[in-house]
């Protein structure tokens, strides 16, 4: 089975698991003047499962056919290609944004962008250490005074331990 | 209408909106013309300085500034390096880069913007004549024909989304819808499928995911296969000008393709891709027998034509967005979101609530078009060195850039994780082929759809609505017809060939 349909059977789920919310929990805790109404908070959800468990029948059987297969569309990137990208940088790029997102507050944004953007070039291969902590360090701080003076977003810029 | 376009002139030339205009263009172009990054991650980058402006009329001016600016640099890549940023010029690549290659590349440019500029500028003139008709109208509409409308747009978003793929984009869309159900609606006071996680009692953030949606995956892309961005020297760029013969064979195609990609642009789902493509097929095929013969190879006339035709549409698109507040390509519908977090709700209201808005982001549209062509052309050969900036370099700030957007949007580090989850999840939708777009368009509507559809229920007692009212039945059916026509054709096409091949 192509990726296009493991991922339909995929979605086919959350929009089952959506949709059995939205049919048999969610309207027990409804008050009972609200049961009234012509309209419950589980109303739409209702038709949007139902919709999503059509199409997602529709895309998981192969019901729709496609006129050319996708190997002759030059703009669409065929999955079969994975083994020549560079899925490794990808990942650790994607590491490295986790590791950016719980580091930002405990160590400041000057410490944590200097390391995310250095850290970034080291993964893709740059090894020229002055001019990438040059440029992060010019960087860190025009987009700190952009985003704290020129914008008024508070951004701590020093770790947390050291009061600021 | 003489009095909204005075406001919108005194609202747009004050120093505050030039200014954005001539940066918005300015930061497009800078942005735009770095091979992978379309006008919507350009836009969504831009989202948090946006409405940290606070003034609506600003925010959109200059959030159209970037949009003009990106589409314009998007063409200056395909020119200089046949590296299209975008669908949307991919068209301009294919006599755009032949002519750089043969040393004209300064002439091209000229052509492109000329060309752009004319389009934009035609544009908004067809959308100040129709804007206001259609905002007439549109005030008769109730909730019953509203949410009929947004569902027809949402239904043709993915009928244009060509054959093989209406299952696809109607899926996107409806995951767009589910995921705008979750938190607490304005309507019910009550936590939805927030799975007891108070990080969602809010919903998703729409700039979180119009990031991880657009920019995080191309960013991504450009990782994974080094062969996407094509950077490097893109040489001199010299001798701008064009002839007097040039101009009057270009002027006939640059009258036809403004007209023909405003009202491809007015479309919902048609946009400046299906508008560039037709447009450069248009002309190829009215052209004389000798001049054909070019197209592909350098034609100036292949290369106004789709530079014409997707200005004009990105102009056409505004259309449905300020008039029914419908955004009709995931451009619109990041402007949209923007527009709303502002407070402002664009619709047939909007010209008589807000009219400084309406009217100053047309006007700034005639401004942002003169400041690509008096200021951004001039400086192109220096702008193009931005391609000489190593990836190595580049890409760390890209995904700093949608870190920090995301950030400065919501100010919760747990948006950042949000980003990279869904932008995975989009990453691997894109590798399956499902276009993302409607994801995004259904979100942003999936609250006011919802909306309308429980003001007509209540209003009714039910769904009688769908069959009381006859333009809501009628919008209906046309939705209907939208997704159900592109399969059955299809099919047919498919059984009539089996046919012949049976028969032979």
């Amino acid at each position: 089975m192509a990726l296009d349909r493991w991922i339909g059977l995929i979605l086919l789920g959350i929009f089952a698991a959506y949709g059995y919310a939205a049919w048999f929990t969610m309207d027990g805790s409804l008050a009972p003047f609200m049961r009234r109404n012509p309209i419950w908070p589980s109303t739409f959800p209702k038709v949007l499962s139902v919709m999503g468990i059509i199409v997602g029948l529709i895309i998981v059987l192969g019901l729709e056919k496609s006129d050319k297969p996708r190997e002759e569309n030059p703009s669409v990137i065929v999955y079969r290609q994975l083994k020549e990208f560079k899925l490794g940088q990808a990942g650790l790029l994607l590491g490295l944004m986790v590791a950016y997102a719980l580091l930002l507050r405990p160590a400041g944004f000057i410490i944590a962008t200097v390391g995310f953007l250095v850290m970034g070039s080291v993964i893709l291969g740059e090894r020229r250490w002055i001019t990438m902590i040059v440029v992060a360090g010019i960087a860190t701080g025009v987009v700190w005074y952009l985003v704290q003076v020129v914008l008024g977003i508070f951004l701590r810029p020093l770790p947390a331990f050291m009061g600021v | 209408m003489l009095e909204g376009i005075m406001i919108g002139l005194q609202t747009a030339f004050s120093i505050q909106n030039l200014l954005m205009v001539i940066g918005g263009c300015l930061i497009g172009t800078f942005i735009g013309m770095l091979p992978g990054l379309g006008p919507m991650s350009i836009i969504a980058i831009m989202i948090p300085v946006a409405i940290s402006l606070g003034d609506p009329s600003a925010a959109l001016i200059l959030l159209a500034g970037v949009y003009y600016g990106a589409i314009f640099g998007g063409s200056t890549s395909s020119i200089l390096l046949n590296a299209p940023g975008v669908a949307g010029t991919v068209a301009t690549s294919f006599d755009g880069y032949p002519m750089a290659r043969d040393g004209k590349a300064g002439k091209a440019l000229t052509i492109a913007a000329i060309a752009s500029f004319c389009g934009g500028s035609i544009g908004a003139i067809l959308l100040m004549i129709f804007a206001p008709m259609l905002s007439s109208v549109a005030l008769l509409f109730h909730s019953a024909e509203y949410f009929a409308l947004m569902v027809v747009g949402l239904s043709a978003i993915a009928a244009f989304a060509g054959t093989g793929q209406v299952a696809k984009a109607i899926m996107m869309t409806l995951l767009g819808l589910i995921m705008a159900t979750v938190g607490e609606g304005a309507l019910f006071n009550m936590p939805r499928f927030t799975m007891g996680l108070m990080d969602l009692q809010s919903g998703f953030a729409f700039i979180t995911l119009a990031m991880a949606m657009f920019a995080l995956p191309e960013a991504l892309y450009l990782v994974m296969d080094p062969s996407r961005s094509k950077t490097g020297q893109s040489g001199d760029i010299k001798d701008l000008r064009i002839t007097k013969d040039e101009a009057k064979s270009i002027a006939p195609v640059v009258g036809r393709q403004s007209l023909q990609g405003f009202f491809i642009g007015v479309l919902p789902g048609a946009g400046a891709t299906i508008a560039s493509f037709l447009g450069y097929a248009v002309e190829r095929n009215i052209a004389p027998e000798k001049e054909k013969e070019q197209f592909g190879k350098g034609s100036i006339k292949g290369l106004a034509a789709p530079e014409t035709a997707n200005n004009a549409a990105c102009t056409g698109s505004f259309v449905p967005l300020l008039t029914l507040g419908i955004p009709g390509s995931g451009t619109t519908a990041i402007l949209l979101g923007a527009l709303i977090a502002l407070n402002v709700t664009p619709g047939p209201r909007l010209m008589v609530d807000d009219p400084q808005i309406f009217w100053a982001v047309i006007i700034s549209m005639y401004i942002g078009n003169l400041v690509l062509l008096i200021l951004n052309l001039p400086l192109i050969p220096y702008i193009a060195k931005i391609l000489a900036v190593p990836r190595n370099f580049l890409i760390p700030f890209i995904l700093f850039f949608t870190l920090m957007g995301a950030y400065i949007g919501q100010n919760n580090a747990t948006e950042l994780l949000l980003l990279v989850g869904f932008g995975i999840c989009a990453t691997i939708l894109r590798f399956a082929d499902y276009p993302l777009a409607p994801l995004l368009i259904g979100f942003i509507l999936g609250g006011m759809l919802e909306d309308n559809f429980s003001r007509s229920m209540q209003l009714y007692d039910g769904i009688s609505f769908i069959w009381e009212r006859p333009m809501t039945l009628g919008l209906l059916v046309i939705a209907c017809l939208l997704v159900i026509l592109p399969s059955y054709r299809a099919r047919r096409a498919r059984a009539r060939a089996a046919g012949v091949a049976d028969g032979d």
